[in-house]
């Protein structure tokens, strides 16, 4: 057995699952404060990363300059975005919003294709070295850099939402949007920015994969990755988000492994974390930290 | 007492076909205790959800302290001083009773988004002490202070009432509006929280408006009776007045006998 493979791609699964956890965490945000189930999820990370790309490409700015940018664009479109598009669709029916996530996902996905190509296109140079070497294992830099900002971000999370007047108001609408709005906290405020922090979240997630794989499109297909993470935490949890895409790096990278060394199946990496959900699901239907009473869909 | 804090004008409501509120006007005085009875499905819920904000009227005006607030949502009428519990319990059951009345001081927090997370090195703490100052006044009034620990969700029915009654408090409303508080009490229950009502009232100098069943309870601590049937306002006044009056008997106490007599 190779164990020093093993030991790499279990690494390469936390800290890719560290990443799962933060977009998955993005996606709760959503469900819990306005109940829609967010299919546009990944374009948020896409249309981030060639944001960032443009900036930093075109605009040559540097990147740190570049990468603020982007993150203030994007709280800036999930606004708008919550605005224009969703905020005429609240007291409509679960499923007609739904479908108009969908639909945006298939939108910005060809505008994307539309404006920047299909081709991937990579960032300029980052950091001097590309790889570092921590205990022997290979890591690259914007990997390390991404674990970093996942346990940043994920620290602000709590405390946001522990210590924060506008956390405590989404809390608040989380469980009873009529009790938050006689309690005067304004339900409309809480569904933007909750929409803004899940697409400037969303989008350093995307900047920071597209560093190391290039921008393109398979960027949104993060969003559906991200799906048996989230469902496997329970739809409604942020520690669940967490715990299920940490589980769901390392279990792709574990089936990655077996699939190479003894099955020579393919695709594994791709396809076990579904089976796995399933398996889950079979004994625990509403995830392993969901809330008993949510409806699915 | 002569003010009047809440002037309702003329207020219509309809959903589709259903008539649920007919042209009904009246005033709340500046600290008085006015009560809202009248038969089921008689509208008092939802005037009461029109005076919040839940609902907006068809017709009519809500003047609240001299501003027309027909059009503000909820959360904005809040801020101006209007506090709500409802008729059915709706506490943040996974929060501690502390917790949940520490979010009724939500409105008056200065902390935002950035200096929130910077918890020990903004003020943020010092803020949420000084509320917590606050919210253990309401808890030491209604005497729950015994329970501020537990979690809300495995209170009894009564308590619970109770710990909505102190989060609507910790607004520091001018107004507070009752939803059936003493609904599925028990007699000991409904004496304590008839006493609390009182209190708040004149020790808070809140101004109450509640709808209730127990018709005891509504004659001893109101001030003013308004009674709705089928959407329509049928008398305002003062308790013994409304009570002897025929319609009143008919419509709500289901007394008939000497209506003729006195009509």
């Amino acid at each position: 057995m190779n164990f020093e493979l093993l030991t790499q791609l279990i690494v390469n699964g936390l800290i890719v699952g560290l990443l799962y956890g933060v977009i998955g965490m993005c996606f709760v945000l959503v469900y819990k404060s306005t109940k829609i189930v967010n299919f546009a999820q990944g374009e948020f990370l896409l249309i981030g990363a060639w944001v960032c790309w443009t900036a930093l490409v075109y605009l040559e700015l540097p990147f740190l300059l570049g990468f603020v940018l982007s993150l203030c664009f994007m709280a800036a479109f999930g606004i708008l975005l919550q605005m224009v598009v969703l905020r005429p669709m609240i007291g409509e029916p679960i499923i007609s919003v739904i479908m108009i996530t969908i639909g945006l996902s298939i939108f910005f996905q060809s505008l994307m294709k539309w404006i920047f190509g299909v081709s991937p296109q990579s960032y300029p140079q980052v950091f001097d070295t590309q790889n570092i070497n921590i205990l022997g294992l290979n890591i690259e830099m914007a990997y390390l850099m991404s674990t970093v900002i996942a346990i940043i971000i994920m620290g602000a999370f709590y405390f946001f939402f522990k210590h924060s007047k506008h956390g405590l108001a989404m809390r608040a609408t989380a469980f009873d949007q009529q009790v938050a709005q006689s309690l005067g906290i304004s339900v409309k405020n809480v569904f933007a920015m909750s929409w803004a922090i899940a697409a400037t979240v969303s989008a350093t997630a995307g900047i920071v994969l597209g560093m190391v794989n290039g921008v393109s499109d398979s960027l949104s297909i993060m969003g559906i990755k991200v799906f048996p993470a989230v469902i496997l935490g329970g739809l409604d949890s942020i520690v669940g988000a967490i715990a299920g895409g940490v589980i769901i790096g390392v279990l792709e990278n574990v089936a990655e492994f077996v699939d190479s060394q003894y099955l020579h199946v393919g695709n594994m990496y791709d396809i076990a974390p579904f089976y796995v959900l399933l398996i889950i699901l079979w004994f625990k239907p509403y995830g392993l930290f969901g809330t008993k009473d949510i409806e699915r869909i | 007492m002569t003010e009047s804090i809440l002037k309702v004008e003329q207020v219509s409501l309809a959903f589709g076909g259903v008539k649920a509120l007919t042209d009904v006007s009246f005033d709340v005085k500046k600290g008085s205790v006015f009560s809202i009875i009248g038969p089921n499905g008689a509208g008092k819920t939802s005037m009461l959800n029109c005076i919040s904000g839940r609902y907006q009227p068809n017709e009519g005006n809500v003047i609240f302290q001299g501003n027309n607030v027909t059009n503000l949502d909820p959360n904005d009428r809040a801020d101006l001083g209007m506090g709500r519990t409802f008729q059915n319990l709706a506490l943040f059951g996974h929060l501690s009773v502390l917790d949940n009345i520490m979010v009724g001081r939500h409105h008056l927090l200065k902390n935002n988004w950035l200096t929130g997370p910077l918890y020990w090195a903004s003020g943020a703490q010092k803020e949420e002490l000084e509320h917590r100052r606050i919210v253990e006044e309401v808890i030491d009034f209604l005497e729950i202070s015994h329970i501020r620990k537990a979690v809300a969700g495995t209170l009894s029915y009564g308590l619970r009432k109770r710990v909505e009654l102190a989060r609507a408090m910790a607004l520091n409303p001018k107004l507070i509006l009752l939803d059936e508080p003493m609904a599925g009490m028990n007699l000991e229950e409904k004496e304590d929280m008839a006493r609390y009502i009182l209190d708040l009232n004149e020790e808070f100098d809140i101004t109450v408006m509640m709808i209730e069943h127990d018709m005891g309870v509504v004659m001893d601590i109101s001030h003013e009776v308004m009674v709705l049937d089928f959407g329509k306002k049928l008398i305002s006044g003062l308790p013994d007045e409304v009570m002897a009056d025929p319609h009143v008997k008919r419509a709500y106490l289901g007394i008939e006998d000497d209506l003729e007599e006195a009509s």
